[in-house]
């Protein structure tokens, strides 16, 4: 029983030792604003969530080298939620409970906004949601906002504008093959996929998905192609893309539209391997560095962002993810200054009710908290000659085809066309 | 929907595929199939192996396979090392089950931890001049991206099988797997033959490693997918079979094409480690094993 | 039944510590932290019922885990039971996996058994990622009952948690205490002799497997209402096995209190570490801790401790 004892008492004392610790904040500047937030920093989507974090240290530095806000400089307070959703409760209870944090913002992705909104409703907090599908639908929560250009329908929008541009085609296409990654993600945009094939009376011909860590995809491609379809459209995170769009090229495999809902192939990495075996993809995006998209600050912001990501390991053109980041946290400081305080309400009604300059453009929040009026762009891959980067910091090689307001250029249609 | 023609290319996919799934497994199959040691950290290594294959390509353009080969003396000597750690810490205490595990669990993390240290979390892969292209024989298409890889998981498994069968060095490790009393009667030192046995798995994982880059791109955490398929397919071949490692690999390999051309591949993961159940379950020897 | 008595006693006495440091309304991240904790204990004990006394070494933890986690989601989505109906039926059907598993691996080595486990986990969670119902690829999100006690549902599956922890550590008590426990070691020694002997092998390996599978259900089926958003990924992650593992190495294998001190010990440095250090760093000690720890200690601390005490 001495044993025991002993045991217990030590145990006991480390307990106390290691919960003294945890509660002790972390000691600040004076009087600063803290926003905090989770991010993912290791796991699946910590490449994207690096390149965010770094773009919200950029706006914060803007920030407070032009006087803070309402006179106080700011000051984030992160933590890595290593893209495990069971991370998020400690972590926000953390932030609001001993850190202390003003306000707190999102991290990135659906499945790590997901489990903070009980918390944020319980609080009645103001919460900035950051590239989140569908997070609000369920609680119809009046104090959350969503910076992705979804729209009210954000699972459909990312399959919209390529339908549209597929329907427009004269003749008409009219097979489709629909396939995905088993992911959130690519999931979500299979199931706005299919209602837009339904809506806009094509067939579909080939509807599977497969498991994220697939090594071989030319069966699938081989499948793909033996239902003879006019129309491919694949959702799919970047090992996905990158396997579809080899195994299409070995098999043959060349449907008069080819792309969809394809991650990863606004990254450096996939864009300067890949090269000339993207010309002719059709693919969603955010922003891309076109004529009709420079929007005041972008290019100021890319100037400080892309030597910092570069040194920091992160993808260094920060054309997905950062831009939106940034924008994000704009929103924030403008209803801040505006609202003159750090009063959640007054915050989250002010946003309401205006329009935001973001170096993304013009932002309108509608009443779930989505954009009023969704604005995915249609981007299709042109001219890519080599495997160079530079040549993707110019206009031309990512051209936008949809909608009409941002277009820089024509679809090349059919996609056989685009590949010579 | 059905054709000879899918069925045949299915196959043909699936053999390739096989091929490269052999020599991901051939150094677990040494270690572990022949040696006992449960190393799960062998995927680190093989995502160690491919980031260097991708260092090497991207700074100086030397292509990824002959990186792969170039770079199994570096590996051999980190081999040798992490065994004769382990050696020191568990076999010669006669620990070795679970903390063997737990250490090399520990080796695993702290491998794919300093790669994303050190290489950030994006996407890598290679360059070379034969990835998308593919030749057809016969209506079957075969892309140089899985033909070369599942070349040399033959070449790799041809070898090793070779190395074990005619050499002093290669039977002895065949040898200390079966009884290292008597090897030590024969004036063999056991430890120092486990030690160039671990060192060649390790050296296997880097050349898997570059032929991985090859086919598909790489992050730190891409290790975790493989822990299950390694110790499925060593399993599966029957312990201390090399030549059932390379059959458990091609049959791994076509079931996941059949599954993905016909079915729908949702489903392949669930066959593959299904099947892996029910061997275990009736003949755990697996199909070649001892 | 004198015997008996007094480590129910303390168990009650714990449990009942833990209703009053709920009440107390105390920082919100206690809690939070501490229901992790708590739930690294009751699986650091299960799987040592496995593995530190029987020998048989789990692979899969996340299966029976997640399974318990999904039992939970489709009840909850379908009939609404409450908690406690949700733990037993999680339990029940990890259990049931349990025994299953325990039936088709009866005669296999121990190093079959672990691969075993891990073909389970996979194949398990590919059921998973293709099962719309409960979320698919895409995730579920899962709201709390309202109205619970406390005012606030994360200190009452706190105190649940706490309950279970005691309820945990008491059967691995019992076990280790009783011929399931001497057989268990016979069995974990050497698995032939002990079939000579006329210890009943069998019976102990698939009472040991189911219930270990049972205390994972059961610690899995409050995970949704701890989270509110269940998905494939993070309900099979490989930290539950490598946890499951490490835990009762660090603390010690061969009796009760061994799962504890290392689920206490390492659990709270990771919830430290991840509110502090905060990045990949973290990651890289636990690595380098659990490397140092089995070579330097290998018998976990209750070894350490047994050493110093000269014996």
């Amino acid at each position: 029983m001495n044993r025991t004892r002993a045991v217990v008492g030590l145990g006991a004392a480390i307990l106390v030792l290691v919960a003294a610790i945890a509660l002790v904040p972390v000691a600040r500047a004076a009087n600063p604003i803290k926003i905090g937030f989770g991010m993912a920093l290791t796991g699946g989507l910590a490449g994207n969530g690096q390149g965010a974090l770094l773009a919200m240290q950029i706006w914060k530095d803007d920030v407070n080298k032009a006087g803070g806000l309402l006179g106080r400089p700011v000051e984030l307070i992160y933590y890595d939620d290593q893209t495990n959703p069971s991370t998020i409760p400690g972590i926000y209870t953390k932030l609001l409970d001993v850190d202390k944090v003003d306000l707190v913002v999102s991290g990135y992705g659906t499945n790590l906004i997901a489990p903070a909104m009980p918390l944020i409703m319980e609080r009645k907090l103001l919460f900035m949601g950051l590239f989140g599908l569908n997070n609000n639908e369920k609680y119809k929560y009046s104090r959350y906002f969503q910076i992705s250009p979804g729209g009210p329908q954000s699972a459909l929008s990312f399959s919209d504008a390529f339908f549209e541009a597929a329907a427009r085609q004269n003749p008409k296409p009219k097979n489709v093959a629909l396939v995905g990654d088993d992911a959130e993600f690519p999931q979500n945009a299979l199931v706005g996929a299919r209602e837009h094939v339904k809506r806009l009376g094509f067939q579909t011909v080939y509807d599977k998905t497969y498991p994220p860590n697939t090594v071989d995809y030319t069966p699938i491609a081989r499948a793909i192609k033996a239902t003879n379809p006019d129309v491919v459209f694949i959702a799919s995170y970047p090992p996905g893309s990158t396997g579809m769009i080899l195994a299409a090229q070995e098999v043959g495999l060349e449907p008069k539209l080819f792309g969809g809902g394809m991650v990863g192939l606004h990254f450096t990495s996939l864009l300067t391997k890949l090269g000339p075996k993207l010309n002719g993809i059709v693919d969603y995006g955010f922003w891309v560095p076109e004529p009709t998209m420079k929007f005041p600050g972008i290019d100021a912001f890319l100037q400080k962002y892309q030597p910092a990501a570069a040194k920091a390991g992160v993808d260094p053109l920060g054309y997905y993810l950062p831009p939106w980041a940034y924008a994000n946290m704009q929103v924030l400081a403008k209803a801040i200054e505006a609202t003159k305080g750090l009063d959640q309400a007054k915050l989250a009604d002010y946003i309401h009710a205006n329009e935001f300059d973001t170096i993304v453009g013009k932002v309108k929040f509608g009443s779930d908290g989505e954009w009023e009026k969704g604005r995915m762009i249609l981007i299709q891959f042109q001219g890519i000659k080599g495997n160079d980067i530079e040549q993707f910091k110019h206009p031309g090689r990512q051209v936008i085809i949809y909608p009409d307001q941002y277009k820089s250029g024509n679809l090349i249609y059919p996609y056989a066309a685009a590949r010579k | 929907m059905f054709s000879w023609d899918l069925l045949a290319n299915a196959v043909v996919a699936g053999l390739l595929l096989g091929g490269f799934y052999a020599a991901v497994s051939l150094g677990i199959g040494l270690v572990f199939g022949l040696l006992d040691i449960a190393n799960i950290a062998q995927p680190a290594f093989l995502v160690l192996g491919a980031y260097m294959s991708f260092v090497l390509n991207e700074v100086w353009g030397i292509d990824p396979i002959v990186t792969g080969v170039l770079l199994t003396p570096v590996f051999y000597l980190i081999g040798a090392v992490v065994y004769r750690v382990y050696y020191g810490s568990f076999e010669r205490r006669g620990d070795e089950g679970l903390r063997g595990l737990v250490f090399f669990f520990g080796i695993l993390f702290i491998l794919e931890v300093s790669l994303s240290l050190k290489f950030g979390v994006d996407y890598r892969l290679v360059q070379a001049e034969y990835i998308g292209r593919s030749i057809e024989i016969a209506g079957v298409g075969i892309a140089f991206r899985y033909l070369i890889p599942c070349v040399m998981g033959i070449a790799m498994t041809a070898t090793l099988y070779l190395f074990l069968s005619r050499t002093f060095y290669g039977r002895a490790i065949m040898a200390v797997s079966q009884d290292q009393g008597a090897l030590r009667l024969m004036g063999a030192n056991p430890v120092q033959i486990k030690t160039i046995a671990f060192g060649i798995g390790i050296a296997a994982a880097s050349l898997a490693g570059a032929l991985l880059i090859t086919i598909t791109p790489v992050v730190p955490s891409t290790d975790r997918d493989y822990i299950g398929r390694m110790f499925a397919i060593t399993v599966l071949g029957g312990m201390g079979s090399i030549g059932g490692t390379l059959a458990a690999g091609v049959i791994l390999g076509v079931i996941e094409s059949l599954m993905a051309t016909f079915f729908g591949p949702s489903w392949a993961p669930a066959v593959s480690f299904g099947i892996l159940l029910l061997v275990l379950a009736v003949r755990p020897a697996g199909l070649f094993g001892r | 039944m004198r015997r008996a008595g007094w480590p129910l006693l303390i168990g009650v006495a714990v449990v009942v510590v833990g209703i009053a440091i709920a009440s107390l309304r105390a920082n919100p991240y206690l809690y939070f932290a501490g229901y992790v904790i708590l739930q690294y204990i009751v699986i650091a004990t299960a799987w040592n019922i496995l593995g530190g006394y029987a020998g048989y070494v789990n692979f899969g933890t996340p299966a029976f885990f997640a399974l318990g986690a999904y039992t939970a989601v489709f009840l909850i989505r379908s009939v609404k039971p409450p908690l406690p109906v949700l733990m037993l039926a999680g339990g029940l059907v990890a259990g049931l996996l349990g025994l299953g598993i325990g039936y088709l691996t009866l005669r296999l080595r121990g190093v079959f058994f672990s691969i075993a486990t891990l073909a389970l986990s996979v194949v398990l969670q590919t059921v998973m990622v293709n099962w719309e119902y409960v979320g698919g690829s895409r995730g579920l999100s899962v709201i709390r009952p309202s109205g619970p006690p406390f005012g606030n549902y994360v200190v009452f599956l706190f105190t649940i948690m706490v309950a279970l922890a005691v309820f945990a550590v008491l059967v691995a008590r019992f076990i280790e205490r009783s011929w399931i426990g001497r057989g268990l070691s016979a069995l974990r020694d050497n698995e032939e002799a002990a079939e000579c002997m006329g210890v009943p092998t069998l019976r102990l390996k698939l009472f040991a497997t189911t219930v270990s599978g049972f205390l994972l259900g059961l610690a899995g089926a409050p995970f949704p209402y701890y989270v509110t958003f269940i998905e494939p990924n993070s309900a099979f992650a490989l930290d539950y096995a490598v946890n499951a593992l490490a835990m009762p190495m660090i603390g010690g294998t061969t009796s009760w209190i061994g799962p504890v001190i290392g689920a206490v010990l390492l659990g709270s440095a990771q919830q430290l570490a991840t509110v502090t250090i905060s990045s990949e760093l973290s990651l890289l000690i636990v690595g380098v801790v659990l490397v140092g720890f089995v070579v330097v200690a290998p018998e976990g601390i209750l070894g350490l401790i047994r050493r110093l005490r000269g014996r």
